[in-house]
């Protein structure tokens, strides 16, 4: 069973994906910009809950990967991740029942959409993250240790390779990496087939809906003049930990990642304090000070957005800058990253903070509501990937 | 050395005579239908006062809002052929595919995608298509398209392919105006080749416009060389201009800021532009706006490149105030200030007239604002100090307090002391602060590019050894050239230690011929 997509369904997927991106996984305007043409083709795309899937359905998990740099002279066209997926069949010989993303926070969010138009195949209303992560090891199915090969990567130049087999996710995550070096440090991926079983077990459920229903929320708060960061906190369970002007932003790059810290200074109920967020492309921990008393506030795997307090609209950490007014949120993670080894891959330490992660919400008193009002950290695959 | 500075705005024509660097006159006009009117008579005015003598002019130099009006306002654009050099990436979102559908129906003649660019790392994404591309120029030249917009992928790093490009299209169509995209700017290739396009489709009326200058300086009888201001606060000749005329989108707002570091002697402070309907907000950099680094949309096409980072907000001199409860704008009277005002004799409480109850300036009478509350004029005064604090700090990209520079003709509305503000200074002649930015503007040169394997100091000379070779080519005497910007952005994800970085370096125009002064 599945739903039709609407062309409005997809520009507020590109608002909510953006907001699910947590700082990161690039912006999913060129994305849009293909899935408003296919429209207008008359190309439609319908969307499927992950438990209608039968178990032996195979699924096709895509991403763009590369340089977001890279992106923006290149562009992207919606023919080169269907050709992933495609390649991805030749070399099994088995046909996919449905896409999924790898990461709907970000650009990627919609590459599923762009591929099914082409195939004529459902999207899983589903990804790997819940959000984006910049390492190929901070997905679901890699927590749950499910096979990481193999991955298909296309270069529309009319380079296809396949990295047939690897004994682990960082291995993958090497080799794919010099491949996509190669094709000029971006490339269409569909990476290791997945089953319906897989997917009703490590996927992170009904997270497209989720960005889309969040960027509907901005969207209507911005027509109705309303306040879309409420319209956030209510859609998607989150909690509000702060509101100021940002006042200073280091960056630096090492080991191919974007790291850095931004300083917001309270305004209004939070005057008198402010807020120092650290990242690695995407917001990792947010520490609240107190005049000399830091006291961390929120932390991987728990979402951290950091919002134009106006219009609700996410900010990166590659655009973000001294004097934008900002709201950060937080919003739930996924349950999969909250087990030890949940948070083995994803947790504070992951990212090389000493701390115990402590979540900003209660622990879930039991099975989450169907509504999937959570979501995981994802990995970050197009975007996360260290060259 | 004896420069004339116009500033063409959309309420008032400004010039200035600035001579050795001191503002020896300056005049108002309103801008005419035909800009040129307006700018004859701005000249004869000027040049009718005394001060100004009928002495030699070295220099006229010229910023207009024109173009950016006629893309806003959709008139006088020319129908242009599109060529993306890129294939066989991005083939799903060709040229002119993000414009608004009004705009694009009134420009888009042809589009061609071919073979060619460039990768990051500065090999050939493939080989360039040479005969697709003369196929393609003798189809323009067949349907009688007389302008080409032409941008290639990563063209800034490597401009080869829209070099080739242009001498294959040139070889067909000799009387063509082409537009290669990397003369405008940045990484980003939808905004940049939306630059190039708006450029395109701007090159009849920029020819017509720079005829038109011309004819109305040589009406004032004056024979010096004609440069238009640019975005940046820098100048172009005007035969470059006509080439380039997305260059001055903004060189309104820059042209006020260059000109109040100059009346001011300050170099690094925090500018506010009164006008009668909205206030500019801005940071002087080593003399120079700060930049906008982000995408800007000119009549709903996105765009990026050299563009002062400005924050409008809607107060000014004429703003309309309403008692009860209070209001104050976003509607303003604008260029009816002086009719409408109530110290003008009209019926509109404005902005202006709280300004002259409360004594903080003496314009129209006085006598026509006595029966207003004193109280209700502070309200007001208080009211613009908020939004002007706050558009400040926006703006501001250090914590402590910086000088400002008070410009433009409400600058009555800015209060002698402002949170985070150090220093509120006034100038003379910051009235036609515009018109003096455009008469003191020197030229520039810029690169934006990504360098690899290189240690920071490095990449970093070796733009600027860029920048100073396109500035020189531009017409710069070489040693009055300084560097004015440089930042560096690390890139994630592209290996070999990859630094993007651009520089921009500016400096005094080479001196017109004849006896040094």
């Amino acid at each position: 069973m599945t739903t039709a997509i609407t062309l409005d369904d997809i520009e507020c997927l590109a608002v909510g994906a953006w907001i699910l991106g947590t700082g990161g996984g690039g912006s999913p305007y060129l994305g849009l910009l293909n899935m408003r043409r296919l429209y207008a083709a008359g190309h439609r795309v319908a969307l499927m809950s992950p438990f209608d899937l039968a178990d032996d359905d195979r699924v096709a998990v895509v991403s763009n990967m590369g340089a977001p740099l890279v992106g923006q002279e290149r562009l992207a066209d919606s023919r080169n991740i269907a050709r992933a997926v495609a390649m991805q069949e030749e070399y099994s010989g088995h046909r996919f029942r449905a896409v999924m993303s790898l990461e709907i926070g970000g650009g990627n969010g919609i590459q599923p959409l762009m591929a099914a138009a082409h195939l004529g195949l459902p999207v899983v209303d589903a990804d790997t993250m819940g959000r984006a992560y910049p390492e190929a090891q901070m997905t679901s199915v890699a927590v749950g240790d499910l096979v990481p090969y193999p991955c298909a990567l296309y270069d529309p130049r009319g380079i296809e390779a396949i990295v047939g087999k690897v004994p682990s996710w960082k291995w993958m995550e090497r080799a794919s990496r010099k491949i996509c070096v190669e094709m000029g440090s971006i490339a269409s991926t569909c990476k290791a087939p997945r089953s319906g079983a897989e997917v009703k077990e490590w996927g992170i459920p009904f997270t497209v809906s989720k960005a889309i229903g969040i960027g509907r929320r901005v969207r209507e708060a911005n027509r109705q003049h309303a306040d879309p960061i409420a319209a956030i906190l209510d859609e998607a369970h989150g909690k509000r930990l702060f509101g100021g002007k940002v006042v200073d932003v280091a960056r630096r790059t090492t080991e191919g990642f974007l790291r850095g810290r931004a300083v917001i200074e309270g305004l209004d109920e939070d005057r008198g304090s402010r807020l120092e967020i650290a990242f690695q492309n995407e917001w990792v921990v947010a520490w609240r000070a107190n005049g000399a008393d830091l006291a961390p506030v929120a932390m991987s795997p728990d979402l951290i957005c950091v919002l134009d307090t106006v219009s609700g609209h996410a900010f990166g950490t590659e655009t973000i800058r001294y004097g934008m007014r900002a709201t950060v949120v937080a919003l739930p993670a996924p349950p999969v990253f909250l087990t030890p080894k949940g948070l083995e891959h994803v947790g504070p330490r992951a990212f090389g903070y000493d701390l115990d992660f402590k979540s900003v919400f209660a622990p879930h008193p039991g099975p989450l509501p169907a509504s999937g009002e959570r979501e995981g950290p994802a990995k970050r695959e197009g975007e996360g990937h260290r060259p | 050395m004896r420069r004339i500075g116009i500033d063409v705005g959309g309420t008032n024509t400004d010039a200035v005579l600035l001579e050795d660097g001191r503002v020896v006159h300056s005049v108002k006009t309103p801008t005419t239908e035909d800009v040129t009117d307006g700018i004859v008579a701005a000249l004869d005015l000027l040049r009718s006062h005394p001060a100004v003598g009928q002495g030699p002019i070295d220099a006229v130099v010229i910023g207009t809002t024109h173009f950016v009006n006629a893309v806003v306002q959709r008139r006088g654009l020319s129908r242009i052929a599109a060529i993306r050099l890129g294939l066989p990436t991005g083939a799903s979102l060709p040229p002119f595919c993000d414009w608004p559908p009004d705009l694009a129906g009134l420009v888009e003649g042809a589009v061609f995608m071919l073979r060619g660019g460039h990768d990051y790392d500065g090999r050939e994404i493939m080989p360039l298509d040479e005969d697709g591309l003369r196929q393609a120029a003798r189809a323009i030249r067949d349907s009688g398209l007389r302008a080409v917009a032409i941008a290639a992928v990563f063209s800034p790093l490597d401009p080869s392919h829209e070099e080739r490009a242009c001498a294959i299209v040139r070889a067909e169509c000799p009387q063509a105006a082409i537009t290669l995209s990397h003369e405008l700017g940045r990484i980003g290739l939808l905004e940049r080749e939306n630059a190039a396009l708006l450029n395109a489709a701007l090159s009849d009326l920029a020819d017509a416009t720079i005829a038109g200058l011309r004819a109305a300086i040589a009406a004032g009888g004056i024979t010096a060389p004609l440069y238009l201001t640019q975005n940046d606060g820098t100048v172009m000749s005007a035969e470059a201009a006509a080439h380039l005329p997305v260059m001055s989108f903004a060189a309104g707002a820059t042209n006020s800021m260059r000109g109040a570091a100059f009346l001011s002697g300050l170099a690094e402070a925090m500018v506010v532009d009164v006008g009668g309907t909205s206030t500019d907000v801005g940071q002087l950099r080593h003399g120079f706006p700060r930049e906008a680094n982000s995408v800007v949309a000119i009549g709903e096409v996105r765009t990026l490149f050299r563009m002062p980072d400005l924050l409008s907000i809607a107060l000014g001199g004429g703003s309309i105030v309403e008692a009860a409860p209070l209001r104050l704008g976003p509607a303003s009277v604008g260029y009816r200030l002086t009719r409408e005002a109530l110290v003008f004799g009209g019926d509109t409480l404005t902005a202006s007239d709280a300004a002259v109850r409360a004594g903080v300036v003496a314009i129209g009478d006085p006598a026509k604002v006595a029966q207003m509350p004193r109280t209700l004029a502070e309200t007001v005064l208080d009211r613009a100090r908020a939004l002007i604090e706050d558009a400040i700090d926006r703006m501001k990209t250090e914590a402590g307090a910086v000088p400002l520079i008070a410009v433009g003709g409400g600058a009555f509305l800015v209060p002698d002391r402002l949170a985070g503000v150090s220093q509120v200074i006034r100038v003379p002649h910051g009235d036609c602060a515009n018109a003096v930015g455009a008469a003191i503007a020197q030229i520039s040169g810029e690169t934006d590019q990504v360098y690899r394997e290189m240690s920071r100091d490095d990449a970093i000379a070796a733009a600027e050894a860029q920048a100073i070779a396109r500035a020189v080519a531009a017409g710069a005497d070489p040693a009055s050239l300084a560097t004015v910007d440089v930042e560096d952005m690390p890139l994630a994800y592209l290996p070999g230690n990859a630094l993007r970085v651009r520089v921009r370096v500016a400096g005094e125009l080479r001196g017109p011929p004849g006896p040094p002064r």
